[in-house]
């Protein structure tokens, strides 16, 4: 084996080595699945308690920078996905500049979600900084809002993260010498990038769309 | 595979069904936002989830690539949403059921 | 004695603290336990000090309210929960299943670091005035009225929950990838299946727990309410959110002592665990039923009657595989050679505790009991039979059982012997008088009570001082016998089991060669004779 170096000294092969990497990251991501999980239990259950409010909330949101956001990680997951089919066929330049389209993707992301957060603040619905709305719609929106908050803040640092481990896999794209290593790391990093966006899917259904056809 | 720095000859191209999932995926994102505007009164939140759900199904198979892995991985990428699904189920059933 | 061991290959302190190791990372959380486990018994001893007579003596109402907090969060998080698996299990797991190491060891290693740095913050938080909510956190109490240090240490459960999930996960990749050729899931010792199960708890349930405390110190901090009924909160999704993980933990904090006592009573019954694959999917029922049942904390809380009724006829299903492995457990014993070492009579303690311990669970899962029972100390003494009676009991039995692998020394057995009667004597003398004192509606956590209460409270103080007695003396024998104790051979107790197939203690990368099964565990037809050292 040519990348006989690249295993660690408690594991025999580097097949063991690949699968021991992939099932730790789907076990990590069905954690992921249950943090997000409290929150989305918390979002039905005031959900259903004040369904009118919910709509009203949903129709604050700003669904064209949500559309666009969609978007943007979406084809920053494909754009990983087909990274890691370069990298597995020795194409180490696509793999580079893929990974650096997803990366600018997803600091697009974070940046439209800034403008967003701006334009709440400035229409005052931030909770617990200067929330202000009145009639009897108020408290739901209230608790929409800190649903939202709370969620996209959560689902904003795993992009962070993302971006990070996305930019160290881009960097060692041309360089790195352990190629299967390589691949294998990449694998689990793209597992993770696209739960980032499979947990985006749903904050957009539960977000942006209710409340539209009203 | 010694030489690290030979150049490409030809430009990369991915996988036709990674480019078709791509663009089936921004066509539920279409689909979703047009239908939200519809008037479907009650039937507008189960058709965002559902069209929610083939969407990360579409994620799942293709670009995390569970199509092709064996049932242990699979019963892992399952075991999380099964678990939710007990906290949605058991949590809500208190509050669906307040007198 | 040939070659370097674990123990022995780097001289340095420095490199206790940057191994990736697993047996060394093992020692590192003994040694991180054994302090919490002192800090924690502290405030027991308070809080039985101050019960011992019916008026406030020792400490004040609020004092009172701080120690019984400190009590249960250090012991629950900080000892109970990482106790069997991150110590026996980090040694033993890897050991068991042939394997070099865990599947990631520098991960290990900063579970390590994040339960030190989690402790920590918890720490700080108790001795900058501590906290008085109960280890439970209800909201609205923890929210909006509370004035202890509720968020720092809340912040410190937050960073141990992760050090939790990734011991798990380490676990459950490990369990799956790392077996020693020949070595079936239908081949391994039952250990290592209930760890499995635990895993399984840890890395699904602690996420919810994380993001309960991330929402209730968001509510605390910037005064936004998603628990708040001020604004249409409802403080009972705090609840549901808090007993979805935490009743699950209930389990982790049970599974892993029912793991060691397979080990135990196999060995010294010198026979197959009866109904092997029964008491092996047992564990993996108990995690997932585990899931199912954690309303019947909140039958007195106004959740619906019908959520009521489901959750109390779930808790009793969970009965159904705990009663599965008590059975299996004395039908192993049924015309076994048995000997009455030092691990076996925990062994022998733990099947009677935990099956009070279980049997008055069924008391409370009863919806009519409960409402009568909730917040006495019937529970008190409930659920202190299942953790301290049940899971710390494993634990000694099982820290006895390994300690001439972990150490390389004998402990002397007399000692043993004798610690482990006084802690059956001194636990039942502490908890039993509780059921009584809960049958007889006495509320927990006030630091005042009726005189005619005085009787029990005063026989369950003498327990613990006996009980406290009793857990310090291992600490003296135990660590005598590091320094004098006969060496250990490589199976002194003629034991099945990978484990025991290398040097005591083990070299660093555990195996000369790669072990290879081709049979059953618990061959005691087959295994050697025990030496009498």
């Amino acid at each position: 084996m040519s990348d006989s170096q690249d295993i660690a000294e408690h594991l025999a092969t580097s097949a063991q080595r690949d699968e021991v990497l992939e099932l730790g990251m789907w076990t990590f991501l069905s954690t992921e699945v249950l943090l997000f999980g409290g929150l989305i239990l918390s979002y039905f259950v005031y959900r259903h308690a004040d369904p009118q409010a919910f709509l009203a909330a949903g129709r604050e949101t700003r669904i064209v920078i949500g559309t666009v956001n969609t978007a943007l990680l979406l084809t920053s997951s494909f754009c990983v996905a087909a990274a890691l089919q370069a990298a597995e066929q020795g194409a180490r330049r696509a793999t580079r500049t893929l990974l650096g389209i997803a990366i600018l993707l997803g600091l697009g992301f974070l940046g439209l979600k800034g403008v967003e957060y701006l334009g709440e603040y400035r229409e005052h619905l931030v909770p617990g900084v200067n929330f202000a709305r009145t009639g009897q719609d108020a408290h739901g929106i209230e608790l929409f809002f800190i649903f939202y908050f709370i969620a996209t803040l959560l689902h904003g640092v795993h992009v962070v993260a993302g971006i990070g481990v996305l930019a160290v896999f881009a960097a060692m794209a041309t360089a790195t010498t352990a190629r299967s290593r390589y691949i294998a790391g990449l694998r689990t990093a793209a597992l993770y990038w696209h739960f980032v966006d499979l947990v985006w899917i749903f904050l957009f259904a539960l977000i942006y769309l209710p409340g539209r056809s009203s | 595979m010694s030489e690290i720095r030979r150049p490409e000859r030809r430009l990369w191209r991915p996988f036709v069904d990674l480019v078709l999932c791509w663009i089936g995926l921004l066509a539920l994102l279409g689909l979703t936002v047009t239908l939200s505007y519809q008037p479907l009164a009650s039937f507008n939140f189960p058709v965002a989830m559902t069209i929610a759900t083939i969407k990360a199904g579409l994620v799942a198979a293709i670009f995390m690539e569970l199509r092709h892995r064996s049932g242990i991985i699979r019963a892992f990428a399952a075991a999380g949403f099964f678990w939710l699904a007990i906290l949605l189920w058991l949590g809500l059933m208190d509050f669906l059921t307040r007198v | 004695m040939t070659g370097k061991n674990y123990l022995t290959d780097d001289y340095r302190l420095g490199s206790w603290f940057t191994t990736t190791d697993h047996k060394r990372i093992a020692i590192l959380y003994f040694a991180t336990l054994i302090f919490f486990f002192f800090i924690g018994g502290v405030a027991a001893t308070l809080i039985r000090i101050e019960l011992a007579t019916p008026g406030p003596d020792v400490v004040s109402a609020d004092t009172y309210n701080r120690l019984f907090t400190m009590h249960g969060i250090i012991m629950v998080w900080f000892f109970l929960i990482p106790s069997i698996p991150n110590t026996l299990g980090n040694f033993i797991v890897p050991l068991m299943i042939g394997a070099r190491d865990l599947a990631f060891p520098r991960l290990n290693l900063a579970s390590w670091y994040l339960f030190v740095l989690g402790g920590s913050v918890t720490l700080f938080a108790i001795f900058m005035g501590g906290i008085d909510t109960g280890w439970t956190l209800y909201t609205p109490f923890s929210t909006l009225y509370s004035n202890s240090y509720v968020s720092v240490a809340v912040t410190g459960i937050f960073i141990a929950g992760f050090s939790s999930i990734l011991t798990g996960l380490n676990f459950i990749v490990t369990i799956h990838k790392l077996r020693a050729p020949g070595l079936t899931w239908y081949r391994l010792p039952l250990f290592i299946w209930s760890l499995y199960a635990t895993s399984v708890i840890l890395v699904l349930a602690t996420p919810v727990l994380a993001i309960t405390l991330v929402l209730l110190t968001a509510e605390r901090l910037f005064g936004v309410g998603i628990f708040d009924p001020r604004i249409g909160g409802d403080p009972l999704l705090f609840q549901h959110l808090f007993w979805f993980y935490s009743h699950p933990a209930v389990y982790i904090m049970i599974l892993p002592g029912m793991g060691v006592v397979n080990e135990l009573i196999a060995c010294y019954a010198r026979k197959k665990i009866f109904g092997y694959k029964f008491v092996a999917w047992a564990s993996l029922a108990i995690a997932a039923a585990g899931f199912l049942v954690w309303g019947h904390h909140m039958f007195v809380s106004g959740q619906s009657l019908t959520a009521s009724l489901v959750f109390s006829f779930m808790s009793f299903i969970v009965a159904v595989p705990s009663a599965i492995k008590v059975f299996n457990w004395t039908a192993t014993l049924h015309k076994g050679k048995i000997r009455f070492d030092a691990p076996m009579l925990y062994a022998l303690a733990f099947i009677g505790l935990f099956t009070i311990g279980g049997l008055t669970g069924l008391f409370l899962a009863c919806l009519a009991f409960d409402v009568y029972a909730t917040d006495t100390y019937f529970v008190v003494a409930h659920f202190h039979y299942i953790m301290v009676g049940g899971m710390v009991t494993a634990y000694f039995g099982g820290l006895h059982y390994w300690w001439p692998k972990i150490t390389g020394r004998m402990y002397p057995e007399y000692w043993a012997r004798a610690a482990a009667i006084l802690i059956f004597f001194g636990f039942n003398l502490t908890f039993f008088p509780q059921f009584v004192l809960g049958a007889e509606g006495m509320p927990r956590r006030y630091h005042v009570y009726a005189p005619e209460f005085q009787i029990w409270n005063v026989l369950s103080s003498g327990g613990a001082s006996v009980l406290a007695i009793a857990y310090l003396l291992p600490m003296f024998y135990l660590a005598y016998s590091l320094f004098f104790g006969a060496r250990a051979p490589a199976n002194p107790w003629g034991a099945t089991g990978l484990e025991w197939q290398t040097s005591s203690p083990p070299p660093r990368l555990n195996f000369d060669r790669q072990p290879v099964v081709d049979g059953d565990p618990y061959d005691y037809a087959h295994a050697p004779e025990p030496q009498h050292v």
